[in-house]
């Protein structure tokens, strides 16, 4: 009892655990969405366009978060509308204007030299640096977006399963395609710190997908996906302090071990009702 | 009376290629409509303009009187086809009706007990509420189109706008289908819909649409589904036939054998061998089908064929 509550001693882990678990949640949520979308890579996209924001942030001397954030959200946006107003699709459009955001922040990094800040800790994640205000920060962007989740829930459910026909019967597509955006920027920001932009698409799309597996129900894709999320938020960041690996890659290998385990029970279920069914005919 | 929905010399194209040129169409309150054409006529942009998600590049389409200037016609329900759905995902019959009632709920993630009543009273009239706690990949092709027609009527509706309601669906599904629209029309529901299935559409719809880049013709079947006007429509020999008051649209089948499209058509076998079924008519493999028409049978026919037609039999010989 007394090794299981030894990492609670540290207010590092007990920091980084907390913003894991809430961070893990916050992409399960969010991850719902992205992942029926089929805009899958839009969560790698974004996390690297995030990256950009973020050296621009530190060069312009601006507050990381709004600085990221906008940088974020206004590449969601430009995502949106070029999908929607050309006849790129998705990946094409995703895969331009992230690219473009990051290797703004590299050009940065490689032409100004003398940066005091590491951008490691955005690269890969960095438990240790967690600070109360961060904590602040998560637990805001989660509660904001658990909110307009809430009270948009019918209209982004429509837009979600047919965004054309969603907009004849009268939901403003455009407004939730923006809030949606500006949902999923925050989030990133929020879960960078702990994840990283390499590692931050397993945190949103692993836990949803691993929801799709067990149920057909959207509610219950919903809680099962947030819980997922912050279970292995957790359990990585235990195994992290036991094996000593990188908080990010810990929670994303649990995540991943959790939809191997998932994948290979729900086929065997499936080949198991198959085989029940020729049976009977 | 001022017409529900009216085009007025529309155009309308993708990147400067026309896809329709010139409609004028006008429908009114009550009325019931079959837009039909071939893949490719515009049938599916029409219903786009209609709705509202298209712009026409000149010209105006008013929904209630209402120019609609890029924004979706208020009060218009739409079934899409249903190859446009994504079958795998995760909703309910009821969470898919109950999507027909987003315009009027606001704020809230819960159906009211009012939405609830409303849709269990569509998917009662619908057959369908026994289902509703099904997934909408686990039902029957005739049950899928009946929950996105029970979407759109929980919107209570002016206008119901369906694409092509009828196909992916067997025959006997198909024409209950045109049924239920007939109810819906004869409750007064005003209804427009594609559709490539013209028998169908000729037997069920009391106006009809004929397009292919422009309105060709349009008026109750009876008087729009001629020869003439199908071949313009279509560019291909379509012939019908008037039986009992009744159309039967076909088009005219080559002039070739099964034998000369499949030179084998049961590899390993030899015909002539004991076994065969009895022999065709024509050596070519071609039977007389149809033998001579009975002489209540008026076969309508394009008008190059007319003249080659005029003094010969009607018995026509058509593959086996």
């Amino acid at each position: 009892m007394h090794l299981l509550l030894e990492p609670f001693q540290f207010e590092f882990f007990r920091n980084g655990t907390m913003a894991a678990v809430m961070a893990g949640g916050l992409c399960g949520l969010i991850g719902v969405y992205i992942v029926l979308r089929g805009m899958s890579y839009i969560g790698h996209g974004l996390s690297h366009a995030i990256f950009g924001g973020a050296v621009v942030a530190y060069v312009m001397s601006w507050n990381f978060y709004i600085g990221a954030g906008m940088w974020g959200f206004i590449s969601a946006l430009l995502i949106n509308k070029t999908v929607r107003s050309t006849k790129i699709n998705a990946d094409a459009a995703i895969g331009v204007i992230t690219t473009a955001s990051f290797a703004v922040g590299v050009a940065l990094i490689s032409r100004y030299r003398s940066f005091t800040r590491s951008f490691d800790a955005a690269l890969f994640g960095n438990v240790l640096g967690v600070t109360t205000g961060d904590l602040w920060v998560i637990a805001g962007v989660s509660l904001m977006t658990a909110v307009m989740v809430f009270f948009i829930y019918r209209q982004l459910l429509f837009t979600t399963f047919d965004s054309e026909v969603a907009g004849i019967y009268g939901v403003k597509t455009g407004w939730i395609d923006t809030l949606f955006a500006l949902m999923l920027a925050a989030a990133l920001i929020a879960a960078l710190q702990i994840l990283g932009v390499t590692l931050i698409a397993a945190a949103l799309v692993i836990p949803a997908i691993t929801a799709r597996l067990l149920t057909d129900s959207f509610n219950r894709i919903i809680f099962l996906s947030v819980a997922i999320g912050m279970l292995t938020g957790f359990v990585g960041m235990y195994l992290s302090f036991y094996v000593d690996v990188a908080s990010g890659a810990s929670i994303v290998l649990a995540q991943a071990f959790l939809f191997t385990v998932v994948l290979a029970v729900t086929s065997l279920q499936q080949r198991a009702q198959q085989r029940m069914v020729h049976t009977h005919v | 009376m001022e017409p529900l929905v009216e085009l007025r010399n529309v155009t309308f194209g993708y990147n400067d290629v026309p896809v329709l040129s010139e409609i004028d169409m006008h429908l009114h309150r009550g009325q019931f409509a079959a837009v039909v054409g071939p893949s490719g006529a515009g049938k599916t942009s029409l219903l786009k303009l209609v709705l509202g998600t298209q712009k026409p590049n000149h010209g105006s389409v008013l929904v209630g009187g209402r120019a609609l200037a890029g924004e979706p016609a208020p009060y218009v329900s739409y079934v899409p086809q249903v190859d446009t759905i994504d079958w795998n995902f995760p909703v309910t019959v009821e969470q898919v009706v109950l999507m027909g009632r987003v315009r009027r709920t606001w704020l809230w993630p819960w159906p009211s007990r009012v939405d609830r009543e409303h849709a269990y009273a569509v998917m009662e009239r619908l057959q369908v509420a026994h289902l509703a706690q099904n997934h909408i990949r686990n039902l029957s092709g005739g049950q899928q189109q009946r929950v996105f027609l029970a979407r759109a009527l929980i919107a209570q509706p002016d206008l119901l706008v369906l694409d092509e309601p009828t196909s992916g669906v067997d025959m006997q599904t198909a024409e209950k289908m045109l049924h239920l629209l007939l109810d819906l029309n004869r409750d007064g529901m005003t209804i427009l819909m594609t559709t490539h299935d013209l028998n169908m559409a000729a037997a069920h719809v009391p106006w009809a649409i004929c397009i292919n880049g422009r309105v060709i013709a349009q008026g109750p079947p009876v008087d729009v589904f001629t020869a003439e006007t199908l071949s313009a429509t279509y560019r291909g020999e379509m012939e019908v036939v008037r039986h009992n008051g009744m159309l039967l649209i076909y088009q005219k089948p080559h002039e070739h054998s099964l034998a000369d499209v499949l030179p084998n058509p049961v590899p390993g076998h030899v015909p002539g061998d004991a076994g065969d079924i009895d022999a065709p008519a024509e050596s070519n493999g071609t039977a007389a089908a149809w033998g001579a028409a009975p002489a209540d049978l008026d076969i309508d026919q394009s008008p190059e064929e007319e003249s080659e037609a005029e003094g010969a039999s009607l018995a026509r010989t058509i593959p086996v």
